[in-house]
């Protein structure tokens, strides 16, 4: 996996391009001069304390959360308010949340094919067709008519990735898909997590999952309080971290 | 402690748990209170029961035509059978029945397969019950086109107004109850104090109140020519009245919906009415339906309240009949049919939805 890390498919303009981004939460400062920019096919592992502001960030990429200042590019497309665009972008992000939220009154397959049958208008054949391919690639096509409440944790997780991956996506969101999962889950879906990215999929993941990161990412972001402190190439960023603040996280977060 | 083990073959519960006799033990003579209350209701339901079925049925005159075949000191229902066209139909013309028949016939084969479960077209013929039957019904009954005779407003009554106003509020106050309660979420502060407002002022009036105010001081305000008419200004009164009921409902399921649900749906490029459409409130509505309903069995209730206001629904026929001079002392049986006919619809209301709340469960919820 080294070579990818140093060599990310070539590009055709950024994926995600961030630019003196600000945000606040009322009067409290959340986000704090954030940039960052993200190739095509890049995988960019962010991690950082509690309330450091890393799900708000990755949540402002597909609009969850609205900036008040700076720059967002995504795929080239600005976000602002209008409607349309925030729509075409959410058509290229895929997310995945902490508590998969998948929707329990659908049943897996119909989950998967929501969004492609009402926003991209596939025929519904075509739609469960699809559906049912990438269900067998998060290696759970036998659950297709159950209902998310009668799978385990982290089969419902990897029910989410597949849930994104069938809109195509061309970047894929994680915002701590792991860390609500009993240990003998979470290596499940971070296979296939691996997988995705060795597939090339563009990847913004925030994770303590420190193996993962090694493993696949190409850069690793530390936030603390707002900002990004730190970010640098795995084998760096745990050998030989700069500054103190992630020192001490790394220690914290290795100790244990 | 470990002797050998030895496997147990199942053998039958303790006789003294099961049966007729566990089961007195178990649910009436369990503790002294217990069987205090026993002794209690057993002295009440032997006191009460018999009179009643005898003054209902076994002393009661069911075949005649006027008074004079109501001699055994019982019930009187030749009473009912005597003017139920009136209880029915109102003052709605004998010779256009038909039409109303008709209208009965539409709810009932529309309604009749909601209740059961093997039936496959249910969805469809809900549909046609929500959007078709309406119609149908507004053009049948009120006439004036296709050929058929106008009938006023004014000559409806009876069952047939009660399902009318009950029917038209159910259909209307839903969506719009749906609508007001998105409204009151939303992130726009016009449309929210709007809605708000709305809410407010409807549900601190009593509905009695609406029903005057439309009746008495709306024509009041309209211009002179502009006189519309009285069943419509109540049906308005109704829906709006029980839809701000309605709203309070719904959004009461809405809160209890995680924000995750509608991330999600927003992260899959569903746009806002798309997600609360297909995500949000299937779920919403699903939790709330026991409150939903009843809101429904209320509003049908209330729709007595009409009489007020010189609409002659069932209540109200019945209590013109039982004055009468031509009948000595039928206001019992008249006010029992009147209760039982309502009765069999709201339990009919909440039946359904008993079966409705079993189908949708999921039962996975976390
Ligand atoms: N809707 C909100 N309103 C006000 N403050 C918020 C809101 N959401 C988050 N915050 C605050 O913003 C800060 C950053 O939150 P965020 O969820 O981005 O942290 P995080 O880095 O993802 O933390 P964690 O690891 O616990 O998920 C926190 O201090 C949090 O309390
Ligand atoms: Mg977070």
């Amino acid at each position: 996996m080294s070579d990818t890390a140093t060599n990310p498919a070539s590009n055709n303009g950024l994926a995600v391009e961030i630019k003196e981004m600000h945000k606040w939460y009322g009067d409290f400062h959340v986000l704090k001069d954030i940039n960052l920019a993200v190739e095509q096919g890049e995988r960019i592992v962010i991690c950082g304390p509690s309330g450091s502001g890393k799900s708000t960030m990755i949540r402002c990429i597909n609009r969850l959360e609205e900036h008040q200042q700076g720059q967002i590019l995504v795929q080239g497309i600005e976000l602002t308010d209008d409607v349309k665009k925030i729509d075409e972008i959410r058509r290229e992000v895929g997310m995945c949340f902490q508590h998969f939220n998948l929707f329990p009154h659908l049943t897996v397959l119909e989950n998967c094919t929501l969004a492609p049958i009402w926003v991209r208008k596939t025929p519904k054949a075509l739609a469960e067709e699809n559906a049912m391919k990438y269900l067998e690639r998060v290696k759970i096509p036998e659950q297709a008519a159950k209902f998310p409440g009668q799978l385990s944790g982290g089969q419902q997780q990897r029910v989410a990735i597949a849930r994104s991956l069938c809109m195509n996506p061309k970047i894929m969101l994680f915002d701590e898909p792991t860390s609500a999962l009993d240990p003998e889950m979470i290596k499940e879906v971070l296979d296939v997590m691996v997988e995705l990215a060795e597939d090339g999929m563009t990847m913004l993941c925030v994770t303590h999952e420190m193996g993962f990161a090694k493993r696949v990412a190409n850069r690793v972001i530390f936030m603390d309080a707002g900002q990004i402190v730190e970010e640098n190439e795995p084998n760096e960023f745990f050998n030989n971290p700069q500054n103190d603040r992630t020192k001490l996280f790394l220690s914290q977060i290795l100790a244990h | 402690m470990r002797g050998e083990f030895k496997e147990i073959v199942a053998f039958a519960p303790p006789a003294s748990t099961t049966g007729a006799i566990g089961w007195l033990r178990q649910n009436l003579l369990s503790s002294p209170f217990n069987v205090l209350m026993t002794i209690f209701s057993a002295y009440l339901i032997l006191k009460l029961v018999p009179p009643v079925l005898d003054w209902a049925v076994f002393s009661a005159d069911f075949i005649g035509k006027d008074q004079s075949a109501c001699t055994s000191g019982g019930a009187c229902w030749v009473f009912i059978g005597a003017r139920l066209d009136l209880f029915i139909y109102g003052f709605y013309p004998f010779d256009q029945y038909w039409r109303v028949n008709w209208m009965f016939a539409l709810l009932a084969f529309t309604f009749v397969p909601q209740f059961f479960d093997a039936f496959p077209y249910k969805k469809l013929f809900g549909l046609i019950a929500l959007i078709v039957v309406p119609v149908v019904a507004y053009v049948l009954l009120l006439g004036g086109s296709f050929g058929l005779q106008p009938v006023d407003t004014n000559k409806w009554g009876g069952l047939m107004l009660t399902l009318v106003l009950a029917y038209v509020g159910i259909v209307a106050a839903l969506p719009i109850g749906v609508i007001l309660a998105l409204g009151r979420q939303s992130k726009m502060p016009v449309i929210r104090t709007i809605c708000i407002c709305f809410i407010e002022l409807w549900r601190g009036v009593p509905l009695i109140s609406v029903l005057f105010m439309a009746s008495v001081m709306l024509p009041l305000f309209l211009p002179e020519g502009m006189n519309f008419n009285k069943l419509l200004r109540a049906l308005i009164g109704i829906v709006m009245f029980q839809s701000a009921y309605m709203a309070e409902v719904v959004r009461g399921g809405l809160q209890a919906i995680p924000r995750g649900q509608s991330e999600a749906a927003s992260a899959l490029g569903l746009s806002y009415w798309k997600s609360m459409g297909l995500v949000v409130l299937p779920q919403a509505l699903k939790l709330v339906i026991p409150g939903i309903v009843n809101t429904f069995i209320a509003l049908f209730k209330d729709t007595t309240l009409v009489l007020i206001i010189g609409l002659l629904d069932i209540l109200a026929s019945v209590q013109s009949a039982i004055v009468d001079p031509a009948w000595r002392q039928v206001s019992t049986e008249g006010y029992v049919f009147a209760a039982f006919s309502f009765w069999v619809f709201c339990f009919g209301i909440s039946r359904y939805s008993q079966a409705l709340e079993r189908k949708l469960h999921t039962g996975h919820k976390r």
